[in-house]
């Protein structure tokens, strides 16, 4: 019954719109029937055109559907229809004005637009104008997304048009940095692009780089005599200076057809080899072919001959490319514009060089917490009772499988880092305690001993770490809430995980602070670590210190591995990985003294930055350059950067 | 008597504490000088300073008759120099025989190249074998000074000290642990050694000081309290304070 | 008197070693497939000439670390370092004849810098390139690579060494600052702009350039015989250099550092003198061991190398040369046997033991029980044997267990 009602009020409608003969978007079709029956992508433009600009409210439904390939035409009179096909056979028309079902219709009659790729594409940038204030938000910013990816100098006019209606704060932001890029690139005013290019000047976004850069594209020119005077010149080249090399200046000359081509010495060889003539080539024996000299001879008595193209020599070069003048000269043909780009992208470059040292720095932080992370177990160890712990690698990928295993039986993962940080912690404090009792407490005293045996303790764990996990990388996934990065700009970001390490990090230190100078245990150990002996006399054991700090500096190697495992992946070789790293940090940074292992850490991250910087594409190189300047380093300060002075230092 | 070892106005600080506090101290060139004070009177850290071992702040070391400043020169340099030195405890090459212990002693070239190519002739056995025998070792030359008991390496760093003929002998605490034949033995040979060279013994031991019977000094809290005769000092109510607390 | 006794009386260790190092040398030809009755294949010739590289190695080792109390890390570098220089001459002169007579063949006789290019093609293609770089200056002349092979690990100790040891770096920190060293070392070399074809190494060494027709098997004898008399005059120089009282100087040093100082000797001089010397001797071993091996990558110069040279000489018997030289042999040897994979495996009925994958276990175990039990290595059983009983030691507890450490920083 509804249905019954719609249809009758439908025909009603269409009737009445028929009966007045109101039907605008009909008529402008009609008008440019032969182009859109034409379909060729070259010569649509104007009749799109004139559709996009008729500013009739129905022609956005009339374009999306010419460009969904909807639009019908019948062939008795050549009118336009929408249609749905029902079947093979059947249409469902509706009138394009007044949208009027015009109910199912076999479809023998009726022909399909088939706009082409290309031709879509146009209808689209038209289609923009309307979206540009359509009614659903998702729509603007989808048509603002769309001008992005592909800008013209039509659009300009339709945004700027749809800026002052924009109701949403954010979409008008969006629109007005969008309009100043397409000023920026489409203005036919010379001034108001100027004004847009100081406007844009220092901002970080790479939409506005993407605009400038265009702007300054240049080819090289060459022209004897005076440089014409509407060239918009950006600077003058020599030929065989860096930026533009002889052979590649010639090749310009070559190319314009102002110079003999040099003939270069592979063709040369095969052009001899394709002449010998009984034994000899233009006159020169073939064996005296083995010189440049004489193949030039040889190729210049073929050229003489005229078998041959001549080829310039040495000196012909060195003349022809005296009297040109090489210049280097913009595209766009207004100096104003590119001087005003240039300076825009020399104060953008500024601003993108100093938030790069930003990010360097968030870089650099990072990896010195991860360092820090690796090396303060190691610092405990080793500032304490003189030990080298060579299997301190090996404690921290024992940490990175204790997280894997667990994840194997806690699937949510945030529950099961919460688990696998106090569980590797334990794990590796039993095994930090089981090797002291039974290894190192034998050797104290004998620390390149030490060094040795902790080494074959290193390999073994290695080497059954490879026997139980196999040697593929396993994977120790992080919570969903630590993906992603927190992004500042389009520079700098920083991932989440590398902020928890940071975090992570500086727990450790208010920790080993607190214990080291709260309790009982800080107090015995510092005792120990400057007189053992004055240390035992006064009832504390050292064996229990040693035992327990021995426990504490591998626990933490234990956690800096579910650390380091949660964006690197956990291989059996995960430890020595960052073994070296973590020998330099505590070398570096003095024995004995967090400080010193904090400063060590930052020395070592921000020296490791600090060369990548210099050399992004080598981190092979940073590391080697990193050691050397370590093995320097060493020279001016042997016991590192915070040493124990005077008797303290063990007497 | 003309001086050998001048040391004026030295001062040392580790980490705030003041070692060695503006001291001066002169030596002749043979003399036997005994050096007394309580524990952290600056003792051991002064022969540091004479041997190169720790530089001090401020102050000069000047050496010999040339008067040459000591404070620029590495510690090898110095012995070279004739600066000898004993050590509290027995430090001898305990893996090596006495004869090896003596011969790496005596006085020769050090350098690399000639040490390499050394080859000891009869007249370096002889005078090993004679110094040997000064220091009561003369049958033990073949044993390892490991073997050897605590007096007799004492015994044995004295004799590698005389074979370096060292102008200036620096001897820390030599009768510790002896007995009292040994301290005997011990003073004859300090004191026939200071018939040719300087001698500075530095000593807790007030008997045997008095057993060495030369010129004291009292060093306290860095710096030369006191020094003169044993009994001269002894007599001085300052030494008394510190020594027997006021 | 002891000391006038010659050289060979006072260390009749000596002859022995010769005479035994002679026995193996003359044993293997008469066994060997090129040379003798073929029950030794030259696969295993040249595992065996391999070795005794390796010995000379730990002879260096043995001098540096045991006498001199040194524990470096990083001769594997040296090592190494010696490798690539005879590789490089190698590789180059092998390549140039087969580029001259490849383009013999061709219609018109090549110029100079076409042959200069064709080698650089066919070394350097690897690595996308074919210019030589610096470094190769001197690839044509075997002379001056065969100086290189000495001079260049010698220099890099010098230079090393003399920064080290001048800011008196001793004990672990020294071991950490040489494991360093040979980690830079090999990263750098990892790099193509290394100029030495980066991780693909220099490879094809086993082949002498202008002995095409010479077949492998008399070669591998020909190392085997260069090999046994390189190690023969290693073992002579290095028992030379201890016997004396360089000797006597150096194991002071081991010992107690500060007293020799005070002795007058300039400890930093010596020890560079050990350090530069054995670091040539490393140097020559690679130059011997990598035509054998046929390649070198910069995975032969990682730190872990350094490391193993130093468990072979603690498991032989530090502070002896002999003990070296069987620990380098039964370590190497019985390493090989157990990860080429004929060592029988065991079966335990619930899990059969692997011994690829479980003889590094066995071998950090095994070092960990030497260091904790045997610390005088295989080399202790000579003395149980002949009955030579340590020295019982009284006072300070020194020797060669200590190393300089403890020394340096109790006075200090």
């Amino acid at each position: 019954m509804k249905n019954l009602l719609i249809a009758l009020f439908a025909l009603i409608l269409s009737c009445a719109s028929a009966s007045a003969q109101d039907t605008p978007v009909q008529d402008l079709l009609q008008e440019h029937r032969a182009l859109i029956e034409k379909s060729s992508r070259k010569t649509i433009g104007p009749a799109i055109d004139a559709l996009a600009r008729s500013g009739l409210p129905q022609m956005q439904t009339v374009l999306e559907a010419w460009q969904a390939k909807e639009i019908w035409q019948r062939q008795a009179d050549g009118l336009f229809f929408r249609a749905e096909e029902i079947d093979r056979t059947t249409l469902n028309l509706f009138d394009l004005d007044s949208g009027a079902d015009l109910g199912p219709t076999p479809d023998e009659d009726f022909k399909q637009l088939k706009p082409n790729s290309g031709i879509r594409a146009m209808i689209g940038t038209a289609l923009v104008q309307f979206q540009l204030s359509d009614p659903d938000p998702a729509k603007r910013r989808d048509a603002l997304i769309a001008i992005e990816r592909d800008p013209e100098s039509s659009l300009l006019a339709p945004l700027r048009a749809s800026i002052d209606s924009e109701q949403d704060a954010a979409i008008a932001a969006q629109k007005r940095r969008l309009e100043r890029l397409l000023t920026i690139g489409y203005d036919a005013d010379s001034a108001a692009r100027i004004a847009a290019i100081n406007d844009m000047a220092g901002d970080l976004g790479l939409d506005v780089r993407a605009t400038l850069n265009p702007l300054t594209s240049s080819k090289i020119m060459v022209v004897s005599g005076d440089v014409p005077a509407e060239w918009n010149v950006a600077e003058t080249l020599k030929p065989g200076s860096e930026d533009l090399p002889a052979a590649e200046a010639y090749a310009l000359l070559v190319a314009g057809g102002d110079a003999l081509p040099r003939i270069d010495d592979d063709d040369i060889r095969a052009a001899l080899i394709a002449n010998i003539q009984g034994g000899s080539v233009g006159g020169v024996p073939v064996h005296e072919l083995d010189n440049d000299d004489a193949r030039l001879t040889a190729y210049a008595a073929l050229a003489e001959a005229g078998v041959v193209p001549a080829t310039a020599t040495d000196a012909d070069i060195d003349d022809r490319l005296a009297e040109y003048t090489f210049v280097r000269v913009y595209d766009e043909t207004d100096p104003a514009i590119t001087t005003a780009v240039e300076e825009a992208l020399k104060s953008i470059e500024v601003k993108v060089g100093l938030n790069q040292t930003l990010d360097l720095t968030l870089d650099a932080l990072s990896l010195a917490s991860i360092y820090f992370l690796a090396a303060i177990g190691l610092a405990i160890t080793f500032g304490v009772m003189g030990v080298i712990n060579m299997a301190h690698g090996e404690f921290i990928m024992m940490g990175a499988y204790t997280g894997y295993v667990v994840q194997q039986f806690v699937p949510n993962h945030t529950l099961s880092i919460i688990i696998a940080i106090p569980l590797a912690f334990a794990v590796t404090f039993a095994a930090g305690v089981l090797m002291e009792r039974l290894v190192i407490r034998w050797l104290y005293n004998r620390p390149l001993e030490t060094l040795l045996a902790t080494f074959g303790i290193s390999i073994a764990l290695q080497q059954l770490a490879k026997n139980i996990f196999g040697t593929q990388a396993r994977p120790l996934t992080s919570p969903a809430w630590l993906d992603g990065s927190w992004v500042m700009n389009d520079i700098v970001s920083i991932s989440y995980i590398r902020i928890a390490i940071f975090v992570l990090a500086l727990i450790f230190l208010c920790v080993f602070l607190f214990i080291m100078k709260r309790t009982r245990l800080g107090l015995e150990t510092r005792a120990v670590t400057q007189n053992p002996r004055m240390a035992a006399s006064m009832g504390i054991n050292p064996n229990r210190v040693n035992m327990l700090t021995f426990g504490l500096g591998s626990g933490i190697a234990g956690i800096a591995g579910v650390a380091i495992g949660l964006f690197a992946k956990v291989t059996s070789e995960l430890g020595s990985d960052y073994i070296v790293q973590s020998f330099m940090t505590v070398v570096v940074g003095g024995v004995g003294n967090i400080w010193g292992t904090l400063a060590g850490a930052a020395m070592i991250g921000f020296l490791q930055k600090g060369i990548e910087w210099f050399n992004p594409s080598n981190t092979l190189a940073a590391q080697t350059y990193m050691i050397i300047f370590i093995i320097i380093f060493i020279q001016f300060r042997p016991r590192g950067i915070i040493a124990l002075k005077g008797r303290a230092a063990g007497d | 008597m003309s001086t050998l070892l001048e040391v004026s106005g030295v001062s040392v600080t580790f980490d705030g504490f003041r070692a060695i506090n503006n001291l001066s101290f002169q030596i002749g060139k043979a003399e036997l000088r005994a050096i007394i004070g309580p524990n952290g009177a600056g003792k051991t850290t002064f022969m540091d300073i004479v041997t190169g071992k720790t530089k001090p702040d401020e102050g000069r070391v000047l050496w010999g008759e040339k008067s040459v400043s000591l404070l620029k020169m590495s510690e090898a340099k110095i012995a070279q120099a004739g600066i000898g030195r004993k050590f509290q405890k027995p430090t001898v090459f305990e893996d090596q025989s006495v004869q090896d212990n003596l011969m790496m002693a005596l006085k020769k070239n050090r350098s690399p190249m000639s040490v390499l190519f050394f080859r000891a002739t009869d007249a370096d056995m002889d005078q090993v074998a004679d110094l040997a025998t000064q220091i009561g070792l003369g049958d033990q030359l073949y044993r390892k000074s490991g073997e050897l008991s605590h007096g007799q390496k004492q015994w044995l760093e004295i004799g590698m000290l005389l074979a370096q003929d060292p102008r200036l002998l620096l001897v820390d605490e030599p009768a510790a642990g002896m007995t009292l034949a040994e301290r005997e033995q011990t003073t004859s040979i300090l004191v026939e050694a200071a018939k040719t060279r300087a001698v500075v013994v530095v000593e807790h031991d007030m008997e045997f000081v008095r057993r060495l019977n030369c010129k004291v000094t009292v060093l306290h809290e860095g710096s030369v309290l006191a020094e003169g005769s044993l009994d001269h000092v002894t007599a001085n109510q300052d030494v008394i304070d510190v020594y027997l607390g006021r | 008197m002891n000391t006038h006794k010659s050289f060979v009386m006072r260390n009749p260790s000596v002859l022995y070693f010769l005479a035994m190092l002679a026995l193996f040398t003359l044993g293997v030809t008469l066994l060997a497939e090129g040379t003798g009755t073929g029950l030794i294949s030259t696969s295993f010739v040249k595992t065996l000439g391999k070795t005794l590289c390796l010995c000379l190695i730990a002879i260096a080792m043995d001098l540096v670390w045991g006498y001199c109390g040194i524990l470096s890390l990083g001769h594997f570098a040296f090592f190494g370092l010696g490798g690539y220089m005879i590789g490089m001459w190698l590789m180059y002169e092998r390549t140039r004849l087969i580029v001259t007579d490849a383009l013999a063949q061709a219609e018109i006789p090549p110029t100079p810098q076409e042959i200069v290019d064709g080698i650089g093609t066919q070394i350097f293609g690897v690595v996308g390139s074919n210019e030589f770089p610096l470094i190769w200056s001197f690839a044509h002349s075997l002379t001056i690579q065969l100086i290189l092979v000495v001079l260049v690990p010698g220099i890099l100790a010098l230079v090393f060494g003399w920064l080290a040891f001048r800011s008196r770096v001793t004990g672990v920190y020294l071991s950490i600052l040489t494991q360093a060293m040979t980690l830079a070392l090999s990263l750098y070399l990892f790099q193509n702009e290394s100029g030495l074809r980066g991780n693909n190494g220099l490879s094809g060494l086993q082949n002498l350039p202008g002995l095409d027709d010479v077949p492998q098997s008399t070669v591998s004898i020909w190392f085997l015989w260069a090999s046994a008399v390189a190690l023969g005059l290693g073992y002579i120089l290095a028992a030379w250099i201890v016997s004396g009282k360089f000797g006597s100087v150096v194991r002071g040093i081991r010992d107690n550092e500060a007293r020799v100082r005070f002795l007058g000797y300039s400890v930093e001089t010596y020890k560079l003198f050990i350090f530069t010397v054995t670091a040539c001797i490393a140097g020559i071993a690679g130059a011997l061991y990598y035509p054998q091996a046929g390649i070198i990558n910069p995975a032969e110069i990682a730190p872990i190398a350094s490391i193993y040279l130093a468990v072979w000489v603690a498991i032989g018997g530090r502070g002896r040369l002999y003990g070296a030289v069987i620990g380098a042999a039964f370590v190497s040897l019985i390493s090989t046997w157990f990860t080429g994979g004929q060592a029988p495996d065991i079966n335990l009925g619930f899990y059969t033991v692997q011994w690829v994958d479980w003889w590094l276990i066995v071998l950090g175990m095994s070092f960990v029980l030497v260091t904790l039990f045997a610390p005088k290595g295989i080399g202790g059983l000579v003395d149980l044997w002949i009955d030579r009983r340590a020295p019982a030691r009284h006072g300070a507890d020194l020797g060669p267990d200590d190393g300089s450490l403890r020394e340096k920083e109790a006075s200090e």
